[in-house]
């Protein structure tokens, strides 16, 4: 508000009254706070809505097996027998696999992209990666079946049986028979899969490191990849992070593309090789045909549990940039 | 299915304004999947010329058309699997079950250097289903395929991976033939399978079978045919091994149109008589007994009279078998209980 204050403001009360509303109105403050505090609370009825829905549809099975859904792994619908256990299983593990797998190679390229590539190509690359990142996933689940479950099954499943499946601590993990369809195979797919958002978002935050920070790096007398390594990626960690667990909440809701690929059956095994399934891809398969009130309402507390996963999760990563930032090497 | 209701619903409003200005009787109708496409094609015949019934139908599975017919947001649904009891004991207005086509499953396998067409005893099936028959050697398959050199590999299961009619056919089959799968396992859309690998959909199990040497996986009759897809012979309730086809399937549904119960909830599977092919079933309307609405009343008999005689004639194009003669003079005089 301006200091020419007019004889119409002095005789209201200060501080209230419709005039002074009104004309804060027209200035738009009020206009812009009321809309985006209409669209912020919307984003919160949803989620609660959400969590709702899914808990009171849910409480035949809640009431029923209580905490044990958790633990038991029995997925009968016909004996009306329920247990989450597989599915919570398959969920981390061909999520955080494919984390392994698409955040070295995700960093190294978007590291590439934004420090080393020439600027016209960087934004050509960019441009395809996220074309990468529009394919749907059913496109994926097909490259998968068609492409990646022979390689895997002729190639690369015999080869890490032949080496690391001899090793002896990591040695379960590749033993055991060979379908082609199963948790690396699913992890692999949602690595291609994620490997687009890590990259492009990686690549915005590095572009966005002050160019000080590398010259001071540079003038120090530190190579061209030290002073990418120790000061620019430190630099925009927080950013890199949060692309990561953006990456880690689509593999975890992932349904299409791994139903496609992980083998559909709810054991947990050691085995990577093994068939397993997953929270997101039951969901899909058995909710159009549940045979019953408790076969539905399993699968709805299945949701809440991913709900639960993603929550737990994302916590953890608000944790983790927290912890990072204060021993970061980006001034506070 | 809160998100479906409330579509099915809004789509309902638009398509009941859209019918108020031209006149027509407007139906929504949900189910089976497997007999979507002779479905469609019988709604766009009779709408063709008779232009006073538009149905729109939306195959979102057998389940979904039980589901949105108890809750009362589609005027009919459509099922692989008739209801029970207690499902029809949830409906305030009892459903009539209208036998609309009949559908087989096939057993489909990929085993290198075997080329010839393989028979499968009831008990082969069940073992490898089971998981307690484990190579393609095993003697309760070799015994059956003299002549046939077997490989002593692993056999590799694959079923479906989502709930589907499919299922159900196959493992209504195999409680029939099999008192251990029937207590261990039992019929179900989405049954807990003691073995193999689930696959996304026919084209998923084909997908899986194809590309997996010493696999074996079941899908419906007119996707084999359609794809020709190479599938082996079953046998069934005389003793005989049969390769599915259409009039093996009709000869299944006239043998049990015998035993065929006033409302029409049967199982044919394994049913009697040397020429009836064993896993195969009918699909059902689900509609219900009475209408609050004269003219949707009219115009939903006159589909069912119209689907009993002119539109059998479009099934076999479309690789469904036709209804027996005896099943069809029964389903006419349910009809006139619609109300």
């Amino acid at each position: 508000m301006s200091t020419a204050t007019s004889a119409i403001d002095l005789a209201a009360p200060p501080g209230s009254g419709p005039r002074v509303f009104i004309r804060r109105l027209r200035n738009g403050d009020e206009v812009a706070h009321l809309i985006t505090l209409v669209f912020a609370a919307a984003i919160l009825l949803i989620t609660s809505v959400m969590v709702y829905e899914l808990w009171v549809r849910s409480s035949l099975t809640r009431s029923k097996f209580g905490l044990g859904f958790f633990f038991s792994s029995v997925w009968d619908p016909v004996a009306e027998q329920f247990g989450a256990a597989p599915f919570i299983y398959g969920t981390l593990v061909t999520s955080l696999l494919a984390l392994a797998i698409a955040v070295p190679l995700g960093l190294a390229a978007a590291i590439f992209l934004a420090e080393l590539a020439p600027r016209k190509l960087s934004d050509v690359i960019a441009f395809l990666i996220d074309l990468l990142a529009a394919v749907p996933s059913v496109i994926y689940g097909l490259l998968g079946i068609f492409i990646i479950v022979p390689v895997m099954r002729t190639v690369i499943g015999p080869f890490l049986k032949g080496t690391l499946g001899h090793v002896p601590v990591v040695g379960p993990l590749f033993q055991g028979p060979n379908y082609g369809v199963g948790f690396l195979t699913a992890s692999i797919v949602l690595a291609i899969m994620i490997v687009p958002f890590i990259i492009s978002v990686s690549r915005e935050v590095l572009l966005t490191v002050p160019r000080e920070q590398r010259e001071a790096a540079l003038s120090l007398g530190a190579t061209r990849w030290e002073a990418t390594w120790k000061v620019v990626v430190p630099w925009a960690r927080p950013g890199v992070m949060g692309s990561v667990f953006l990456a880690l909440a689509r593999a975890l809701g992932e349904t299409m593309a791994v139903t496609m690929v992980i083998g559909n059956s709810p054991k947990i095994a050691a085995s990577l090789f093994a068939p397993g399934y997953s929270i997101a891809a039951v969901i899909a398969n058995e909710f159009a045909e549940a045979s019953g009130d408790a076969h539905r309402s399993a699968l709805m507390e299945l949701g809440l549990v991913l709900f639960l996963i993603t929550f737990i999760l994302n916590g953890c990563a608000r944790l983790l940039i927290v912890a990072t930032e204060r021993g970061g090497g980006r001034p506070s | 299915m809160k998100k479906t209701t409330f579509l099915v619903s809004l789509l309902m409003f638009l398509t009941t304004l859209v019918g108020a200005q031209s006149g027509t009787v407007l139906i929504n109708a949900t189910g089976a999947t497997f007999p979507a496409p002779i479905y469609q094609k019988w709604f766009e015949a009779y709408h063709a010329a008779h232009s006073n019934l538009q149905v729109n139908y939306q195959p979102l599975g057998s389940g979904a058309g039980i589901a949105q017919l108890t809750a009362g947001t589609v005027d009919f649904g459509a099922s692989d699997m008739p209801m029970t009891d207690d499902m029809i004991a949830k409906l305030k207005v009892k459903p009539l079950h209208f036998p609309t086509v009949i559908g087989a499953v096939v057993p489909t396998y990929n085993i290198p250097g075997v080329s010839g067409e393989l028979k499968f005893t009831q008990k082969a099936l069940v073992g490898i289903y089971m998981g307690t028959i484990t190579k393609w050697n095993d003697p309760e398959i070799a015994n059956a395929n003299t002549g046939v050199k077997l490989p002593a590999d692993d056999i590799i299961v694959v079923h479906r991976s989502e709930g589907s009619g499919t299922s159900f056919i196959f493992t209504d089959f195999l409680s029939k033939v099999s008192p251990e799968w029937k207590s261990k396992v039992g019929a179900a859309a989405s049954p807990n399978w003691p073995a193999g690998l689930g696959g996304k959909g026919n084209d998923g199990v084909m997908g899986l079978v194809k590309q997996t040497p010493d696999s074996i996986g079941y899908v419906e009759l007119i996707y084999a045919l359609s794809q020709k897809i190479p599938y082996g012979s079953v046998q069934n309730a005389a003793g005989k091994f049969l390769k599915a086809d259409l009039a093996g399937v009709t000869a299944a549904a006239a043998g049990a149109a015998k035993i065929m119960p006033d409302d029409f909830r049967v199982s044919i599977t394994n049913a009697p008589g040397a020429g009836s092919y064993p896993i195969s079933s009918f699909t059902w309307l689900l509609i219900p007994s009475q209408f609050q609405d004269a003219a949707k009343r009219e115009a939903i008999k006159g589909f069912l009279n119209w689907m009993l005689a002119d539109g059998q004639n479009y099934n076999e194009g479309l690789s469904y078998a036709k209804l027996p003669a005896a099943v069809i003079a029964k389903e006419k005089k349910q009809i006139a209980m619609i109300q």
